[in-house]
């Protein structure tokens, strides 16, 4: 309690230096930090919230995740309002270097220069923690920051978000909080081979850390097109809907981020992604049941997976997900589906729905040529039609697992 | 010296249904609850996945879910005259441990206590005249009725969405379910589970003999179900790994299932488990609980201070708790007085195999409550005059589910090995089937749970000692309800029946069942009761023993609906009566 108390007013006297401490600007900066998810990056696992230490795989290798408490010495201490606002719209540190665009930058420059002021005035009233994070442990040449000028020419444009005066005010808060603070495109859009984003394909899903963060466009056979406004909001709000479970990374951003964030956001966000203009991709044909693969695949399903994920695919809302007409499994992209399969997974935990169930791992007992068939039998049966799933493609990502 | 922890409102000992059920009401009443548990952390997701339960031999033979007798056990013994001795493998039941308890392993079967049972010792003198009951028997009401009953089992059903159909809707007898059941506020929360082949067969043999079969109400589910703290429960696979097993599928209630995802997500409830408790701390007036002494896996003591200690650990340690802590008077059976330890039961189990030779049941489907029963020989739904005994018991076909390593049924005479034992094996495994006939415990003079003399735990604290032999009563109730159960299994047309009546004297083996009973009963007055109806201590009015303790004999019905209503009605009598003005409850 002491400590706090002192935590509190150190942190006060800086605040009338560096920032507003006014108490709804603070609040506001609160919110943001939610809707940015500020604190699941910059915490370690078993850390002190915002004291960074987070190790984060890129495909150009490891960088850890600074600290952005107050402390003079390891964190943020010493920023001002403009250092951080720099950061954010910039993504150029406090002395001029370039970030890692690991840190969204390339989503917060579309941030207002307000809500970037109310965020660093919340973090400036957290408590300072001492914690030294070496932040770049990325090998040669990518550890040399000076290369990050090329890329940022490639691959990043600077500006706040512009709102779109033929749409309604609850479409552009959508736009702003997908685009901006909310940062979806960082794991849902495709990247090139920099890792900048293919922006004129956003939101169609992407492979990242093992995971496919799934096409969240209207597409309806690979995107959210069957989604109404309401099954979006239940599903960032609670982490499940009469489709599916948020699991994987995305639970963390449910758990941490969405079940936060206000119905209204919420409701804004999914009027947004409802109307993200995206055309529907033709479904390919569904391979033929009288495939061997097929039947292979259907003779699995029955024996391990039919139990929960019933039968015909259908699922048990809030506890089991629906694989028949699923976007997830109708990607082009499987890593999702070979990853559950292989490290089974674990949904999250609201406070509106927590059961938080798991699916159980079957790297154990079912050989690469098994987990393939049973994929490829669930991604062309029940409606659903997507490319068979290889043995190759579950080895490299079981290989992968076990490295992690 | 015990390191003393900061104060809270409540400290709850044990995290099976009880334990979770008080400190749901309690910290939803915005009281700040500790509870303390003796055994691991248990979750579905990491301890239960489909992949690993379904193993006979770790959680049947090997008992991975039940509490280890080096930690702590029973003795046991028959009669007073004897000297009891420790019990180093469960048998007869199965105590469980860690959070969730026996609601882990739990069959799952639902039932409500009738009206009646509430009030058993009045209900038979009205009916039979005050000097029917024998002079062995010593039966009690409970000093509650259904009325007051009633809404905490509706809260219980809601918790868990039972399965089942309602015979008695607010007093309309309803087609299809149990006649005898209490009237029922609403219906059950989920419809019927589909019955197998064997439960189907018994109950058309039953209606053509004019009886009224049921599905028994089960706790396994049918259908999704979302219960009122936001949790979700699948339905039930029918796979066959229920009793003795942690459900993979979310489909059989327990606490760990639709009581503490909720739970742990409140600010005001702390669990600490592999925390065993050493005893309830009452102050020098010996009238006023100031918290529990519990110890961790290093041996080391911790005093948690509380307002409120409320116990709902399994029944024998709910009592020994309170022999160990001094609560009440220990129970003497020489002289009849003392109330702790009183009015110990058991359950009586019966049976009937039947062996076909044209039927294929699929043993291997099953489930801990899917299954038809009929209640015509339960309780006192018939007409005991001059048959020398009270009681009854549920008559049901559940099949469980076959034991890949344990179910050979093969008829008595078949070698217990070789050549002619694989071939009756293969002869009778798909074709026989059995009903069953859980039936009451009677509380005697004689049967009842004390502090042994000799042999201690690794603390140094007396075990548990048990005596317990069946009464007379019982094992008449045993033969007369067998043969009705035989004359439905003569009905359905087998090559052969065996009867089973329980018989002889109690043993420690084989598995008879968890059904243990009494020992820290509630009543109208302390002079032959321990807790007041809610659950509240005589004694300690700051104290509730929650649990199966409280009941003082045991109808023919599982116990779990019960002892989950009675939760309810303390933690509910707690929030509405006593916060508002702490003491005795009820005063006489």
């Amino acid at each position: 309690m002491t400590a706090a108390a002192v935590g509190g007013l150190s942190s006060l006297a800086m605040a009338q230096s560096l920032g507003d401490a006014e108490f709804n600007v603070v609040d506001r900066g609160r919110y943001l930090s939610i809707l940015s998810d500020c604190a699941a990056c910059h915490t370690a696992p078993g850390g002190r919230p915002f004291a960074g230490g987070l190790s984060i795989e890129t495909p150009f290798g490891n960088l850890v995740t600074p600290n952005i408490t107050p402390d003079r010495e390891t964190g943020i201490g010493k920023y001002t309002k403009d250092d951080f606002q720099r950061v954010m719209s910039e993504g150029i540190g406090r002395g001029g270097y370039h970030l890692y665009a690991a840190m969204p930058y390339p989503a917060y420059t579309k941030m207002t220069a307000e809500d970037n002021a109310a965020l660093f005035a919340y973090l400036q009233t957290l408590q300072p923690v001492k914690n030294q994070v070496e932040v770049n442990q990325l090998p040669f040449p990518y550890n040399q920051r000076w290369s990050l000028f090329g890329w940022n020419a490639l691959n990043f444009t600077a500006g706040v978000f512009k709102p779109n005066a033929d749409k309604s005010k609850q479409w552009n808060r959508g736009a702003y909080l997908v685009q901006g603070p909310g940062h979806c495109g960082t794991c849902h859009t495709p990247k090139n081979a920099l890792g900048g984003d293919k922006d004129s394909e956003a939101l169609q899903g992407f492979v990242i850390q093992g995971w496919n963060a799934p096409n969240i466009t209207t597409d309806q056979h690979k995107g959210i097109g069957s989604w109404s406004v309401d099954d979006i909001v239940a599903y960032l709000k609670t982490g499940a809907n009469r489709f599916d479970l948020a699991s994987g990374p995305m639970a963390e951003v449910v758990t941490k981020s969405t079940s936060k964030i206000s119905d209204s956001d919420l409701a804004a966000i999914a009027t947004y992604l409802k109307d993200s203009g995206e055309t529907s991709t033709a479904a390919s044909a569904a391979i033929a049941q009288s495939e061997p693969v097929m039947k292979a695949g259907a003779a699995l399903y029955a024996d391990r997976c039919s139990g929960c994920h019933t039968p015909a695919g259908e699922g048990i809302p809030k506890l089991f997900p629906r694989l028949a007409d699923a976007p997830l499994v109708n990607a082009d992209d499987a890593t999702s589906l070979i990853h559950v399969v292989l490290a089974g997974s674990r949904a999250g935990s609201t406070d509106a729905v927590s059961t938080s169930p798991a699916m159980p791992a079957f790297d154990w007992n079912m050989s690469d040529e098994q987990v393939a068939s049973v994929l490829t039998y669930v991604r062309n049966s029940w409606g659903n039609a997507a490319p068979a799933v290889k043995p190759a493609d579950v080895a490299s990502l079981r290989d992968h697992l076990k490295k992690q | 010296m015990a390191t003393k922890l900061p104060h809270t409102d409540v400290a709850i000992i044990g995290l099976g249904w009880t334990g979770a059920i008080v400190a749901s009401e309690l910290t939803a009443a915005g009281l700040d609850v500790v509870a303390i548990e003796r055994g691991p952390w248990r979750d579905t997701a990491r301890d239960f996945s489909i992949a690993s339960v379904p193993d006979e031999l770790r959680y049947v033979h090997r008992q991975e879910l039940m509490l280890r007798t080096a930690q702590n056990t029973v003795t046991v013994r028959n009669d007073p005259s004897e000297t009891a001795l420790p019990m180093r493998n469960w048998g007869s039941f199965h105590p469980g441990n860690g959070t969730g308890g026996a609601g882990n392993h739990w069959a799952g079967i639902t039932f409500r206590f009738q009206p009646q049972e509430f009030r058993l010792k009045s209900y038979l003198q009205e009916r039979y005249g005050p000097t029917a009951i024998s002079d062995e028997l010593t039966l009690q009401d409970w000093g509650t009725d259904w009325n007051e009953m009633e809404p905490f089992y509706t809260a219980f059903d809601r918790i868990v969405g039972t399965s089942g159909k309602a015979g008695n809707l607010r007093g309309q007898i309803q087609e299809g379910g149990n006649p005898f059941e209490g009237p029922r506020s609403e219906e059950y929360p989920t419809k019927p589970l589909r019955q197998p082949y064997g439960p189907v067969l018994f109950a058309k043999a039953a209606a053509e003999m004019g009886y009224r079969p049921f599905p028994v109400p089960s706790s396994l589910i049918s259908e999704p179900y979302t219960n009122p703290l936001g949790v979700t429960m699948g339905p039930c696979t029918f796979c066959g790994f229920c009793t003795n097993y942690g459900c993979a599928n979310y489909s059989k209630a327990s606490p760990i299932v639709n009581i503490l995802p909720a739970l742990v997500r409140r600010q005001n409830f702390t669990a600490r488990t592999n925390s065993e408790v050493l005893k309830v701390l009452t102050d020098s007036t010996g009238k006023k609980a100031t918290g529990v002494l519990f110890a961790d896996t290093s041996g080391e003591e911790w005093e948690q201070p509380a307002d409120l200690v409320v116990v709902g650990a399994f029944t024998f340690e709910n009592v020994r708790l309170m022999l160990l802590s001094g609560i009440g008077k220990p129970y003497d059976p020489s002289t009849g007085e003392g109330t702790t330890g009183r009015n110990y039961c058991y359950q009586t189990a019966n049976g009937v195999q039947l062996f076909f030779d044209d039927k294929n049941f699929n043993p291997f489907i099953g489930g801990g409550a899917v299954g038809m029963g009929i209640d015509e020989f339960n309780n006192d739904n018939f007409d005991h005059s001059g048959l020398g005994f009270f009681g009854g018991g549920s008559i049901r076909v559940t099949p469980i589910g076959a034991a890949p390593i344990s179910y050979r049924p093969v008829p008595p005479g078949t070698p217990a090995w070789g050549k002619e034992w694989k071939k009756a094996t293969v002869k009778n495994y798909l074709s026989a089937m059995s009903i069953g006939c859980e039936a009451s415990s009677y509380a005697t003079r004689n049967n009842y749970l004390s502090l042994d003399p000799t042999y201690t735990d690794r603390f140094g604290r007396p075990l548990l000692r048990i005596t317990f032999d069946f009464p007379e009563n019982d094992l008449k109730m045993a033969q007369y309800c067998t043969s009705k159960v035989a004359d439905i299994a003569r009905h359905m047309g087998p090559r052969q029946i065996v009867e089973n009546p329980m018989k002889g004297h109690w043993n420690t083996v084989p598995y008879q069942s968890s059904h243990v009973v009494g020992g820290f009963i509630m009543g109208e007055n302390p002079a032959n009761s321990c807790v007041n109806k809610y659950l509240q201590s005589w004694d300690v009015p700051n104290l509730f023993v929650v649990g199966a303790s409280a009941f003082p004999q045991n109808p023919g019905y599982n116990p779990t609906g019960t002892a989950a209503a009675l939760a309810f009605k303390a933690a509910d009598a707690i929030k509405n009566i006593y916060l508002k003005d702490p003491g005795p409850m009820v005063r006489t």
